[in-house]
């Protein structure tokens, strides 16, 4: 046993707004500058869709993550040696036409025009060539279903249900989307770190954050390549690649991330989880229909007093001990079951883990009317508009039974508290849900509180930093104290 | 892994300071965004080296109540990207000219070495002025001096006041809850002017005119926690996910709690997507939904089952059992007005009895007038304004009858209007036969009337739908199908599952409803239908229920303090307050262009209903029901210098001096000559708002007749053959206003188009407060940094305008002058009780009588020269209290402990004054003297509530009668403010903010005719319009608006309904021009289309379309989607002109406009009435409503692309 402390995450994607407020929380304290500017370390897609960059989801094109070879694995796209190789050549690269061309407005012209026979105009210009640029993409293109011919029955995740199905998805009775935010998922099998040639990129030993260290990078990009998220982006002013940090300078003083501080649909949660390292390889070639399940067992129960022991055995300190046995994260990912990993298939354990979204009803259409009646007050799983087998391929590696597992739960909880606040519906009703899904009403109680009800402090628990530890190896913290900030800001290349 | 190892080493890591020096910062100061968005969230701007460098939300809001899920965070995609603004290049960093304008003046001041005189003559030079009118919008800003340009001001002001009058200078600035300070700047000094504010709520078509009209109350909604508290939510014409961003999770929060959630909307929508059920009905045809919904409520729960809870409810909270006359016309009985208590024998004599009515008593059958009706708001004797079972002209307690089913002198047949089918049907109504003065008169009980008008079958004889299958007959589940496109067993279920919800939880059904329903033409019919249905289920008044309207940010909470400061009451008497729709369809000529309503207006013929609208505005206004400035065709300071000419000394005899000039007809109101030059609306203040794009209706004949410049409208006038009341003449004037003067942050279109442009401190650079309708909370805006460049906060420029203007008087009006004001009838004042019917004295059908039968007069002496010394300080009429909404308190004691802070006085001619020279000063001087911010003076407040109710009240300030809440808590910590009879809802222990809790719990009553929530609505004008009952009525055919006479659908180009709702990237038109908005969206507002349209168009995705009509055009890309149904097109509400807008096709290579310029004014006239209970005007509460929904256009693709 090697455990080892990881930040994980949880996203409610039935609360999701959509908002993208998360994307500029963290844009504007991260990728406001040159070469930066297309950077979304944070962004947030439509479902169905396409998504930044796009079509980033098919390996088909992108070759990214893992591919199993027996017992083993191998970086699908980008390997050390084959990218070495590959130097000059990497034709599994995202372009800028696949994320976007970043542009502004020559909003000048509006304050600078001379009197002319018309009225004025700012019109589109590159950030990256300064010309005039007709703008053909975006970061969030295809938001809102918007252009869905050509974005959302693109998606590559509908490949998994029939085409009758998928056209139906685009008609009034069964229309359907919802909202999909991502960042760097601080993978444990992370992809990135593997294909690096220069060994820039490393996990942290107390949180598990993967970053690239700006130092080291030598630009190969092979990070780009290898995560099949595409979360590790290239700098082309700076010559370096970037990703989400987990906003560690704010961990570290005991804040959350800027996407999940500023996360106003309140779907976010953060928490620390044991794991134990030394079943990283066996889970990430395990079976791909075993995937989901494999990887929840590789997260301990920080209340056995043997995960204890051992946990302080590694270094790991009490408070964050502490830290785990409270996660919100480890209550939605092992004690209820309810939150997955997006594309597990990728096999680089993401853990970052999301809610699947119940949308509203299937309905009909008969004689041109639009009926949408149901049994009881709600409808059942069986008439929800996302066929299973398209968050299946979304959330559980195709796995259809784990996705209506999560959605039936969540339909319990609300009947077990419709019975609770109106009491409405027959006992029968409510004591199947609970019973089909293995809730009691006081675990229904414990979900609805931590979905409906969490405060910051309930959402959020961050293992103290103990920055003093760390810094002790270097100087003398008095030193430290008196000392710190006094010296020049020593610009970088990028930032003068 | 081998290859993969976690990282401790600090050595290797000490790179990682190259992200955590990034991320160190100097400072972090609370403020907010004062947008009208709504939100009224508390953020945290963050300061590194002096420079805003990003902002985060506030987390610290105080909790509610345990069961309730916190506020934090507040704050969405918008709110976010501001500090984009600050430094950014569409920042307005210096004040601006049009040079053509600046060249001018130069030449004219250089010549005549007086500002005013230089003014004056190029006013009088019409080449001059169209030379620099024709230049606007056209490029050519200059950067001046602020000397400078406060001088040309001044002299633009001066100027006026001494030629026209001070009523040709106009302000317009929108809701002033976003930052109440910002906004009272520029009104108290066009106040302090004689100046006009125009209305907001209403022009924006934010006022729902259903709440007054069942309520009396401007608007009054839950605050968004208690969205939670609610188990049935119906969402319609409100896209939560998008325009209620900060709230939307209250809503997701309360499904999981066991909520049904059901959502309205013929796109799927943002909010759809959170929804158990969602119901694409056919745009516009909500009414229909909800008519047939309350025809199963009525049907199987008032009549089959008979809830208690829901008749019990009905009869002490609702006119249901009050007595309506059923009076014959040539068709049979129809419903008329409410039984008067003076025309039966036993009240003959009783004070106001024409505003009281009257009830049977169960036990007795006998009549009672039952307490609470506007007679007794405004009786002589104390103590009977409430809703208890009393009879309150003898005491006796009663049980009111609601229906006379059982208990009848006979059934009579009653027409009623079936406007979907333009028939009538006759049905039977239980009446009784009651001796009056007048002879025998036949009743009903409204309850009874309401069966028969929702075709209730209770054996009674008549056109009675048969079953719920039966479409023939009105407003049947298989009728509504017909409209709706919605299944009719898909209503009977909503409705069932809605009654038990209500039924089950005492009222916890709830509608949230916004700008979707709110911009159609006959919204105010909607939301009566739908608020039926909360009604008859017991839903008004409770925790988790109400009709909750969120649309602009109207809830300025300390409205009691503050509208004194903004409207410089606390110095003089009467202010000019105007009705904007009505104004802008008249002074921007939009009425030329109108026909006649009666054929889009679907309503009942007769010689009311048959007008063109232009006249019923001119009728209202001489009447007394709206207002309206410029108010005579001469300088109202002359009309009063000539009355004292012929001799007239005291007021009151330069009022009867007024009254028989206009009685001769020698002296005419402006309304009815708008283009004589005379009338013209001459300087224009614009701040805080664009008022040139975003709420601009009819956005070119803005530039055509108020700027004279460019404009892409080609609209036939149809006008002349219907007006008869208005003075026709040849050619609308064009060019009327001699200035326009924008304070703006950035340049939007306004900016553009304005003559000047004076740099606006932004929201992170000055004090102000912030109160909103989504939480009940009161916050600040605070300066996280000085204002950049040469930028102002708008308290300041304003106040640097008053002196520059005062300066100008000392040479130009020494002396001080007398000014006469027209003063409406107002609403929550006697007045609201003086017109019985409709008579119009300027035909001769009555006298005319200020105050009563037409506007009142007043008359307000100014001085000139203190126009500045009166801004700066708070003048002493504050001594004699405060008060809105009929309430009122003493603060006279804090008047005087505001003297003693001798830090924040003013000496003036040797008076001593608190002062409000700066911004904090005047956000302190608004918390102290407050209801809502200072407990004490709720305490008194409720003292007088209580005399005039007879009613115990004072409790309701238990526990916070020594809360005083300053500028600096808020600074500290977002403050929830206190319980005030100001409000409606009650907020005790944590308690969420819901409407009309106060009215139901304690028995105040609601401020409408019968203190009742009004079903009926017996205004004579409503009668003749047809809505006196809750109706359906069709949408305007686009044929018949007028909008498409010229252009025509060639090609591939389809004719579509074009919605303008609010949009996900921008609030109004603010953030839409940020580079993050931009980078999010699609770099511009696109003209979303169905995929079945865009086929027929030949159009794909991201095409280049025009979006056109008469009125103008707009060029963007297409946005093809599935979700958006076929028939209609969304152009998100509101694009700029500023950015990415080619030139258009269709309008000879001219620059294409925004999404207002496919829009023009159309007002509906029986919202004009005045005089009469809640039909009574206030500022922003009453009045025809700048409705946009029912425009069509024509959607073409550009083959050309030309910036």
């Amino acid at each position: 046993m090697d455990i080892r402390s990881q930040i994980g995450m949880v996203f409610h994607l039935d609360k999701c707004i959509g908002c993208h407020t998360c994307s500029i929380a963290c844009k504007n304290i991260w990728t406001d500058r040159k070469g930066a500017e297309y950077m979304w370390w944070n962004n947030v897609e439509t479902k169905p869709g396409t998504g930044y960059p796009t079509k980033w989801e098919d390996q088909g094109i992108y070759k990214g993550g893992w591919e199993k070879l027996g017992k083993s694995l191998k970086l699908a796209g980008a390997g050390k040696a084959k990218g070495i190789g590959n130097i000059f050549h990497n034709p599994n690269m995202p372009t800028v036409g696949d994320y976007y061309e970043p542009w502004t407005y020559n909003y000048e012209n509006l304050f600078n025009a001379p009197e002319g026979d018309d009225q004025p105009v700012a019109r589109p210009i590159s950030l990256i060539t300064g010309e005039n640029i007709d703008v053909m993409a975006g970061p969030n293109w295809d938001d809102d279903l918007s252009g869905s011919k050509d974005y959302a029955r693109q998606d590559v995740n509908l490949d998994k249900v029939t085409e009758q199905e998928k056209e139906a998805m685009f008609q009034l009775e069964r229309m359907a989307m919802f909202y999909l935010p991502r960042i760097c998922n601080h993978c444990l099998n992370p992809a990135c770190v593997a294909a690096c040639p220069s060994g820039a990129i490393y996990k942290r030993g107390e949180d598990g954050i993967v970053l690239i260290n700006q130092n080291k990078c030598r630009a190969w990009r092979m990070c780009v390549t290898a995560c099949p998220y595409k979360k590790s982006y290239y700098n082309w002013k700076g010559g370096k690649s970037e990703k989400c940090i987990l906003c560690f300078p704010r961990l570290e003083s005991g804040q959350i991330p800027a996407c999940m501080h500023s996360c106003v649909g309140r779907i976010r949660y953060l928490g620390a989880m044991l794991y134990d390292a030394d079943r990283i390889k066996e889970i990430a070639t395990c079976d791909e229909t075993e995937i989901v399940r494999k990887q929840r067992e590789i997260y301990l129960d920080p209340f056995d007093e043997k995960v204890i022991a051992e946990a302080k055995k590694n270094g790991i300190a009490d408070s964050t001990i502490e830290a785990a046995q409270k996660s919100p994260v480890w209550k939605f990912v092992k004690k209820w079951e309810i939150a997955l990993p997006l594309h597990p298939e990728f096999r680089t354990m993401p853990n970052l883990f999301y809610v699947p979204p119940l949308l509203p009803a299937m309905a009909s259409v008969e004689n041109s009317k639009y009926r949408s009646t149901s049994e009881s007050l709600w409808a059942g799983i069986e008439k929800s508009r996302l066929p299973a087998e398209y968050l299946a391929s979304l959330f559980s590696a195709g796995n259809t039974g784990v996705i209506n597992n999560v959605l039936k739960k969540l339909m319990a909880v609300r009947l077990h508290r419709r019975d609770v606040t109106v009491g409405d519906l027959s006992d029968k009703e409510i004591e199947f849900a609970l019973k089909d899904t293995g809730l009691t009403g006081e675990i229904a109680d414990d979900i609805f509180r931590l979905t409906s009800l969490p405060r910051y402090n309930e959402r959020f628990i961050i293992p103290p930093a103990h920055k003093e530890e760390a810094k002790e190896l270097l100087i003398n913290t008095d030193d430290l104290k008196g000392g710190g900030g006094f010296g020049f800001k020593t610009g970088t290349e990028r930032i003068p | 892994m081998s290859w993969i190892e976690d990282l401790i080493s600090p050595k290797t890591r000490k790179w990682e300071e190259f992200y955590h020096n990034r991320f160190q910062h100097d400072k972090t100061v609370r403020s907010t965004h004062g947008v009208n968005c709504t939100g009224g969230c508390s953020w945290n701007i963050h300061v590194k080296d002096g420079i805003v460098v990003w902002e985060t939300q506030a987390l610290d809001y105080p909790l509610l109540e345990k069961s309730l899920p916190p506020y934090e965070p507040r704050g969405c995609q918008r709110g976010i990207s501001y500090s984009w603004y600050l430094y950014s290049p569409i920042r307005v960093k210096y004040p601006l000219i049009r040079g053509a304008l600046v060249d001018l003046f130069r030449e004219e001041k250089r010549k005549t070495g007086d500002p005013v005189i230089a003014w004056q003559n190029i006013q009088s030079n019409p080449k001059k002025r169209k030379r620099y009118q024709n230049a606007r919008g056209k490029g050519g800003f200059r950067r001046i001096k602020w000397d400078e340009a406060l001088e040309i001001i001044g002299a633009a002001n001066i100027s006026t006041v001494k030629k026209y009058g001070p009523d040709r200078i106009i302000g317009f600035s929108p809701i002033p809850a976003m930052s109440m300070i910002s906004y009272a700047a520029g009104s108290r000094f066009l106040q302090l002017m004689g100046g006009v504010n125009l209305s907001f709520y209403d022009w924006y078509c934010d006022l729902p005119n259903s709440y007054p009209e069942v309520w009396g109350e401007q608007t009054d909604v839950c605050e968004s926690a208690d969205w939670y508290n609610s188990k049935f939510i119906a969402v319609m014409g409100a896209n939560l996910g998008m325009t209620r961003t900060p709230d939307v999770h209250f809503f997701s929060e309360s499904r999981h709690n066991g909520t049904k959630t059901v959502v309205l909307s013929p796109d799927f929508s943002m909010v759809s997507k959170y929804a158990d059920q969602w119901i694409p009905l056919h745009a516009g045809q909500d009414g229909a939904f909800w008519m047939a919904v309350t025809h199963v409520i009525l049907k199987e729960f008032h009549y089959d089952k008979k809830i208690e809870y829901f008749i019990d409810y009905v009869k002490k909270y609702t006119d249901c059992p009050f007595l309506v006359e059923l009076v014959k016309d040539k068709d049979g009985y129809v419903a008329g007005k409410m039984l008067r208590a003076n025309k039966v024998k036993q009240y003959e004599k009783i004070e106001n009895g024409d505003w009281k009515f009257l009830n049977i008593d169960e036990k007795s059958g006998e009549l009672v007038c039952p307490g609470g009706s506007s007679g007794h708001r405004w009786d002589g004797k104390d103590g009977n304004w409430n809703m208890k079972y009393e009879d309150a002209e003898n005491g006796k307690k009663y049980e009111p009858v609601l229906s006379l089913i059982d208990k009848n002198d006979e059934i009579c047949q009653v027409t009623f209007d079936d406007f979907s089918k333009t028939k009538k049907s006759q049905r039977g109504v239980p009446v009784k036969h009651i001796d009056t003065l007048n002879g025998k008169v036949t009743v009903a009980t409204i309850y009874d009337v309401l069966m028969a008008q929702y075709g209730i079958d209770r054996g009674l004889g008549g056109d009675y739908p048969t079953s719920y299958n039966d479409n023939e007959q009105t407003y049947t589940p298989a009728w509504q199908e017909l409209y709706t496109g919605i299944s009719k067993e898909t209503v009977i279920q909503f409705a069932r599952e809605w009654s038990v919800t209500a039924e089950k939880t005492n009222g916890k059904c709830m509608i949230i409803i916004g700008a979707g329903i709110n911009h159609w033409f006959h919204n105010n019919l909607i939301y009566r239908a739908g608020t039926m249905a909360l009604i008859f289920t017991g839903c008004v008044g409770k925790n988790g229920g109400g009709i909750n309207h969120y649309v602009g940010q109207e809830k300025l909470a300390p409205m009691d303090s503050w509208g004194s400061i903004m409207s410089g009451k606390d110095w003089q008497p009467a202010v000019r307050l105007q009705q904007a729709p009505i104004w802008h369809y008249i002074n921007s000529d939009q009425w030329r262009y109108d026909g006649n309503q009666a054929d889009y207006n679907t309503v009942p013929e007769n010689e009311l209903s048959q007008q063109h609208t232009a006249d019923l505005v001119a009728k209202a206004v001489k009447n007394g029901w709206m207002p309206f400035y410029p108010q005579y065709n001469k300088s109202n300071l002359d009309i009063v210098k000539d009355a004292q000419n012929d001799g007239a000394i005291e007021d009151d005899d330069i009022k009867k001096h007024i009254v028989d000039k206009l009685k001769s007809k020698e002296l005419i109101h402006s309304v009815t000559d708008p283009d004589n030059e005379i009338n013209f609306p001459r300087v224009w203040f614009i701040w805080r708002g664009n008022a040139l794009m975003s709420s601009a209706k009819g956005h070119e004949y803005f530039l055509k007749h108020y700027l004279g410049t460019h404009h892409n409208d080609v609209a036939e006038e149809s006008g002349k053959d219907f007006v008869k009341d208005l003075i026709w003449k040849d050619k609308g004037a064009e060019g009327k206003m001699d200035l326009v003067v924008d304070l703006n942050f950035r340049m939007d279109t306004s900016a553009l188009y304005s003559d000047i442009v004076l740099p606006a401190a932004s929201w992170y650079e000055k004090s102000d407060l912030n109160s909103t309708d989504m939480h009940s909370f009161i916050h600040p805006l605070d300066a996280a940094i000085p204002p950049v460049w040469e930028a102002k906060s708008d308290w300041e420029i304003f106040r640097e305008i008053a002196k520059s203007t005062s300066k100008l008087a000392e040479t130009h009006m020494p002396d001080p002058v007398k000014d006469v004001v027209n003063v409406p009838l107002q609403h929550d004042t006697k007045a609201e009780i003086s017109q019985t019917d409709i008579k119009d004295w300027s035909k001769g059908e009555c006298e005319p009588i200020p105050g009563k039968t037409m506007h009142g007069l007043a008359i307000v002496e100014r001085d000139y020269t203190q126009i500045y010394n009166k801004f700066i300080s708070l003048g002493e009429n504050i001594r004699n209290g405060l008060g809105a909404h009929g309430n009122s308190y003493q603060c006279e004691d804090i008047y005087e402990e505001m003297l003693e802070d001798r830090d924040h006085v003013q000496e003036i001619n040797g008076v001593t004054y608190p002062s409000l020279k700066d911004d904090r000063e005047a956000c302190e001087a608004i918390m102290q003297l407050s209801t809502l911010t200072n407990g004490e003076l709720s305490h008194r407040a409720y003292v007088n509530a209580e005399k005039r109710t007879g009613m115990k009240l004072t409790d309701l300030i238990d526990g916070s009668q020594e809360k005083r809440i300053s500028y600096k808590d808020l600074q500290i910590q977002p403050q929830r403010y206190n319980n005030s009879p100001l409000w409606s809802g009650l907020m005790n222990n944590g308690r969420a903010y819901t409407a009309y809790s106060y009215n139901v719990e304690r028995l105040v009553p609601w401020r409408t005719l019968t203190g009742r929530q009004h079903l009926y609505l017996d205004h004579e004008g409503y009668i003749k319009f047809g809505e006196n009952l809750p109706t359906y009525k069709p949408s305007p055919k686009p044929e018949a608006y007028g909008e498409l006479k010229v252009s025509v659908a060639e090609g591939k180009a389809r004719v579509l309904n074009v919605l303008t709702p609010h949009g996900k990237w921008h609030i109004h038109s603010t953030y839409g021009d940020t580079l993050r908005m931009l980078s999010l969206s699609r770099g511009m507002e696109p003209c979303w289309l169905s995929e079945t349209d865009a086929d027929e168009m030949g159009i794909e995705d991201n095409d280049w379309v025009e979006v056109f009509n008469d009125n103008g055009v707009y060029c963007t890309r297409a946005c093809v989607s599935s979700r958006i149904p076929k028939g209609i097109c969304i152009v998100y509400h509101s694009p700029e002109r500023t950015y990415t807008q080619p030139k258009s096709q269709v309008r000879g290579n001219r620059r294409g406009g925004g999404h207002n310029s496919f829009t023009r004014v159309h007002l509906k006239p029986n919202l004009l009435m005045g005089g009469y209970g809640q039909f009574t005007f206030h500022f922003n509460y009453w009045g025809p409503v700048g409705v946009n929904r029912d425009t069509h256009v024509i959607v073409k693709k550009m083959t050309k692309v030309v910036f």
